[in-house]
């Protein structure tokens, strides 16, 4: 008997709640309040639900903190042979999962409160909240599964979410990174996620092949406890790794599958801060971790990792320096952190980079909501040059958005500090890390909060730069209440990660560590001691941070002139930084479009109808030219006849006669 | 008693159908639809007979019954089903109704032949699941052949003729081959010390792998070109897009349920058995044209510009992962290719009933005369988006489950010996998503037409009739998505046993190349 036997209660809340929405909620359409109370009353019990649990397992042995509740047999082929496939519906709780599931119901239940403001009026109503249950429920599943293919259904399930709701007022016109400007709708933007996100899948898909054939099995105890005992050929775990990492890529926006996530900014704000924020995109972070043990086999994928995360960290957060609409600049925030998160995993760091997880979760949905909020009282404007001077108008989103912005700049003791910078230390201290990914990091963080000023600046500060026909006013309680709520958390949320340094007890990192404990036995990492430098570090980074708030601070507050001068005439670094490296662009002069116009000029209208058809014409018409042509010398005149047949006795005369 | 005889009821109920037509007056179109929806849908429930009897513990053929038929060549009137025979009556006897259903009326010229012609070939195709004796096979086989000739050359599109031609040529080709391929085995059976000539099915089983390797590949091959014309298998596939688009709805639907799922049947239940050392010795070329299928089928599709060819395609993709799993010779793969002929026939289908239905409103399968048909047709659009999500391989519903055993057996496979087929064959994965959501943006997304007219036509969304029809088929993708045990369980003994003679095989091969190579 599991000592958590409701755990699968967690997961199917929310599929009731979106099996009564999608089947019945349109019978009920215009009652909103009833759809809002089913939509996040179900989000609201699983979380309950999940604390129960966690409280539970607070009060219990670390041994016992882990346990699987079977539901029943998926996909199985029933040889006695020893390779079998069996895979169960089953659900594992340990100190990972539930850190997840707490993060995904918890922050899930504030924004689906927020959307019931937010969608207020929208014909849709109903469908959105159906969506949005039925993304929890594939959340769900892939954080709480105990092996890779049921958490592959909830990886390809929250794919799917994602396309349905970036997607989910498809008729409107949405300019999408590779596309003409203008000619793009949302629906674009959807298909261009989930295809992109498809790419990374086959990753995940062909590193569980390998998993398997390399494990003999696809449940994650088995794998892990047999990967911690066995040697393999560090090629084939190199192989398996990063087939897995590619997965990643494409789920959490990394190098060089990032490009879907910006243009995912089409779905409603409250998608964006749930799916594109807080939760789904830290999937593949969430997969890294869970497969640390892994990971750990194959240095060479970790450098891999986390000089991807490293990259992708730099690349997002300078092209958010330029950005002009308050989502996009959001999203490349959001591509950049995970990026962190990343380079976490690549050093080794899995604890700090899923407490980065867990504090970004807080102040990013944070700021999406803010953003919401902006946008709703600005009639779906979205052009930050077209706003400021806000916060006179949005006291409590302003407030609430600055604390989120101060947070992620790492500014102490906001929640963002303590998690960057503890990824920050072990990359600069860890075995797996380096000073050079360190520098990297650091001038990130910089660069981070220098974007992320000029977004408050240039929304909330100043002079009103719209037009008189707009009179933004502040939210409903609805949404207020979730931001406030989220704005403590922002707060309060690094306390649970203090380092040893300042006295702290890093008390996630313990919580975890028996989940990473046989990863960094692999690797032999041993703990270090508290060294002086470690506060120089957390100073430099501190000062990295106070001096990009001020120099945007300089230049968007007191110095419009510059920033006009610099926005107006695009040259440069900053034309490349506008264009996001041209990357969109690359990809389609170099994968999409040669791939169409061969399939299309060649393969179809050339090969398939011309080549193959043409052969099974041209024996057709061959057939029929022969027998024509035989035809003709049946023609009924009895003397040709003759001349042929005895024609034909003279030369068998010949042949006998001469042979 | 009913055991006995339950498979030649079900096989030849429809008969019923046509006897009663027989004596309908042709102008009462209603009656008609009614007697063939009927009778088909009795025939699905005599079939459920077999389903509930059937027991999958139990090795080797179910529901036996033999009577004598031509005593002088020893050709017997042989019936007997396993469990992916009984999957595959159980979809033809379930999609047969379904495609009436969803098409009532589709059909407005000739009625009575035509749904005649629909009842004969359910009795051909339910046959050729059913028979044991190679002859009785052909028979079925041929006798399939003739109504769907009919269906497509009287019933289709503006094309008709060519196409119905084109079909009767190419499956007519491969299936003398066949014929010819079938009376040489029984002959070349009788040379054999102890042997008679024969074409049941179980004696020849036991006989025809005993064969010297020569003769088994010439018989291969033979029977392998009949089935890769009837899949179709890349380069034999260009009969495939022109039949389906001119067939009549209701035609495409079965068409692509059932009778491309011979072909992969006729691989498993007579190359792999009959002729395994040849089976081995063909598996690189047919593996490698199954994932050419593949990834061809799926480009291909993408860039189609009517719907309706767009969806034959990727039919071509979709069996070629079939052929794959089969030529794995694993059993994730030999149960993968199973369930993946129930879940083509179940989606394919289903998606061919949806182009009908939009077809039948519009007249127009162009993509490009749609867009923003979604705010018009939201119960269309639902159910259009769950067939396509089942047909790209969403996990949670059918296609999945096949695709996944498919690739994940390729991947292992020792015959195979190498990932690259099954990796090659996992970017027809992402092309799925590609065509088909492709397919979906352009025809339902998107802001709507202005006044919502279509090819100047108002669309209204699909009733209640369309509705149940395609609602049925949505059961059951649900259900092999989620719990698969269901049907996975019936087939599990044929897969493994087939799987292990050819283990058996390959083993002995190893161990006589090791003996060899010791000597040496």
């Amino acid at each position: 008997m599991s000592p958590f036997p409701f755990t699968p209660l967690i997961v199917l809340f929310p599929l009731l709640g979106f099996g009564v929405l999608g089947l019945m909620g349109w019978r009920f359409k215009a009652n909103e309040k009833l759809i809002g109370i089913i939509g996040s009353g179900s989000v609201g019990l699983s979380f309950v639900f999940s604390t129960v649990i966690f409280i539970h397992m607070l009060g219990l042995d670390v041994a016992e903190r882990k346990a699987v509740v079977e539901l029943f047999p998926w996909i199985s082929t029933f040889s006695g042979t020893a390779a079998t496939l069996s895979v169960s519906v089953a659900y594992q709780i340990d100190q990972l999962s539930i850190l997840m599931a707490l993060i995904v119901t918890g922050v899930g239940f504030l924004i689906h409160v927020y959307s019931i403001g937010y969608m207020h009026g929208d014909p849709g109503f109903w469908r959105f909240f159906a969506y949005l249950n039925l993304f929890i429920f594939a959340m769900l599943n892939l954080v709480l599964a105990d092996n890779f293919l049921l958490m592959f259904l909830g990886w390809e399930g929250v794919g799917l979410c994602s396309y349905l709701l970036i997607g989910f007022w498809y008729d409107r016109k949405f300019d999408v990174g590779g596309y003409p400007p203008g000619k793009a709708t949302t629906s674009d933007a959807a298909k261009k996620a989930f295809i992109v996100n498809r790419v990374g899948d086959v990753g995940f898909l062909l590193g569980m092949f390998l998993i398997f054939t390399t494990f003999g099995s696809l449940n994650f105890e088995t794998v892990f406890s047999r990967a911690a005992v066995l040697t393999i050929d560090s090629a084939t775990m190199t192989w398996l790794t990063l087939l897995l990492f590619l997965g990643a890529t494409g789920k959490s926006a990394q190098i060089p599958l990032h490009i879907w996530l910006p243009d995912a900014m089409a779905g409603p704000t409250p998608v964006s801060a749930l799916i594109h924020a807080a939760t789904m995109v830290t999937a593949g972070v969430y997969m890294v971790a869970r497969c640390s043990v892994l990971f750990a086999m194959a240095p060479a994928a970790l450098a891999v990792v986390a000089a991807v995360g490293a990259f992708t960290a730099l690349m997002a957060a300078s092209i958010g320096l330029v950005q002009n609409d308050i989502k996009k600049v959001l999203a490349y925030s959001t591509v950049s952190q995970l990026g962190y998160m990343f380079l976490a995993m690549g050093v080794a760091a899995f604890a700090a980079g899923m407490f980065h997880v867990l504090t970004h979760a807080f102040f990013k949905a944070l700021l999406f909501l803010g953003s919401g909020a902006v946008i709703h009282a600005m009639h779906d404007e979205q052009d930050i040059q077209k706003m400021g001077g806000l916060k006179e108008h949005l006291p409590t989103t302003y407030k609430t958005f600055l604390i989120g912005a101060i947070a992620i700049a790492g500014i102490p003791p906001f929640a963002g500090f303590f998690s960057k910078d503890e990824i920050l230390w072990k990359t600069f201290s860890g075995d797996y890390g380096s000073v050079g990914l360190w520098f990297v990091g650091l001038f990130g963080a910089g660069l981070t909060a220098f974007y992320m000023f000029r977004l408050v600046y240039l929304t909330f500060d100043g002079e009103p730069r719209y037009g008189h026909d707009k009179h933004p006013h502040e939210a409903p309680k609805t949404m207020t209440v979730p931001l406030i709520i989220l704005a403590f958390l922002s707060v309060v949320g690094g306390f649970v990660g203090i380092p040893e340094s300042l006295s702290g007890g890093n008390a996630i990192e313990h919580w975890l560590e028996p989940v990473f404990a046989p990863a960094i036995l692999k690797l032999r990492i041993t703990p270090h001691a508290v060294v002086a430098l470690e506060y120089v570090l957390m100073a430099l980074s501190v000062g990295v941070a106070l001096a990009g708030i001020w120099t945007a601070r300089k230049i968007y507050v007191y110095r419009e002139e510059v920033w006009r001068s610099m926005t107006d005439r695009l040259t440069g670094l900053y034309r490349l930084l506008w264009n996001k490296y041209y990357v969109d662009e690359a990809y389609d002069a170099v994968v999409v479009r040669p791939t169409v116009k061969v399939s299309e000029s060649f393969l179809w209208k050339v090969f398939d109808v011309s080549g193959i058809d043409g052969v099974v014409n041209g024996t057709a018409t061959l057939v029929a030219r022969v027998a024509d042509g035989l035809r003709k010398i049946q023609t009924g005149v009895a003397q040709m006849y003759a001349v042929v047949f005895v024609a034909g006795i003279v030369m068998i005369l010949l042949w006998i006669v001469f042979r | 008693m009913v055991a006995d005889h339950i498979l030649s009821i079900t096989i030849f109920f429809p008969f019923v159908g046509v006897l009663i037509l027989l004596f309908t007056d042709k102008e009462r179109g209603q009656l008609i639809k009614l007697v063939g929806f009927l009778t088909t849908l009795a025939t699905f429930v005599i079939s459920l007979y077999l389903y509930f009897e059937f027991e999958p513990t139990m090795p080797g053929f179910q529901f036996l019954y033999q009577a004598e038929w031509i005593q002088g060549l020893n050709i017997r009137y042989s019936l007997g089903i396993d469990g992916m025979a009984l999957l595959l009556i159980l979809l033809t006897t379930f999609l047969t109704p379904v495609a009436l259903l969803g098409t009532w009326n589709s059909i407005k010229e000739r009625l009575k032949e035509y749904t005649i012609m629909i009842l004969l070939l359910e009795v051909g195709m339910v046959g050729v699941f059913a028979a044991l004796d190679l002859f009785l096979f052909y028979i079925f086989w041929e006798a399939m052949l003739i109504p769907m000739y009919f269906i497509i050359g009287i019933w289709g599109g503006p094309e008709r003729v060519y196409a119905a031609i084109k079909f009767f040529l190419f499956t007519l080709l491969g299936s003398l081959l066949m014929l010819v391929a079938i009376i040489a085995l029984g002959y070349v059976v009788s040379t054999m010390p102890g042997g008679v000539f024969t074409t049941s099915f179980l004696d020849l089983q036991a006989m025809a792998p005993k064969l010297p390797a020569a003769v088994q590949g010439w018989m291969f091959a033979a029977f392998a070109l009949s089935f890769a014309i009837k899949v179709p298998v890349f380069p034999f596939h260009t009969w495939l897009p022109d039949a389906h688009v001119q067939a009549p709805t209701a035609g495409s639907v079965i068409l692509a349920g059932v009778l491309l799922k011979m072909g992969t049947y006729g691989f498993i239940r007579f190359c792999l058995p009959l002729f395994p050392q040849a089976s081995i010795n063909f598996m690189p070329y047919l593996s490698i044209l199954a994932v050419i299928g593949i990834v061809y089928g799926a480009l291909v599709s993408m860039v189609q510009t009517d719907i309706k060819k767009l969806v034959a395609y990727s039919s071509v993709s979709h069996l070629g992962f079939v052929v794959l799993g089969i030529f794995s010779f694993t059993e994730e793969g030999m149960q993968g290719a199973i369930i993946q002929m129930i879940n083509h026939g179940l989606s394919t289908g289903a998606l061919f009933l949806l182009v009908g239905m939009i077809y039948d409103r519009a007249h127009t399968r162009q993509i490009t005369d749609f867009g923003g048909v979604a705010k018009v047709m939201p119960v269309y659009a639902t159910l259009f988006l769950i067939v396509s999500l089942s047909s790209l391989g969403l996990p949670g519903l059918n296609g999945f489950v096949g695709e996944f055993l498919i690739l994940i057996g390729a991947f292992k496979s020792q015959f195979l010996a190498s990932p690259v087929y099954s990796a090659f064959a996992a970017t027809g994965v992402i092309f799925a998503a590609v065509y088909l959501l492709w397919m979906y943006q352009r025809v339902m997304l998107g802001p709507m037409r202005e006044g919502g007219l279509y090819h100047g036509v108002r669309l209204t969304d699909s009733n209640l009739r369309e509705n149940l029809s395609l609602a049925a088929v949505v059961v059951f993708i649900v259900w092999i998505g989620v719990y698969p045990a269901t049907f996975l369980g019936k087939s599990a003994l044929v897969s493994k046993h087939l799987v292990q003679k050819m283990e058996d095989i390959r083993r002995g091969a190893n161990v006589r190349g090791i003996i060899g190579s010791t000597i040496q």
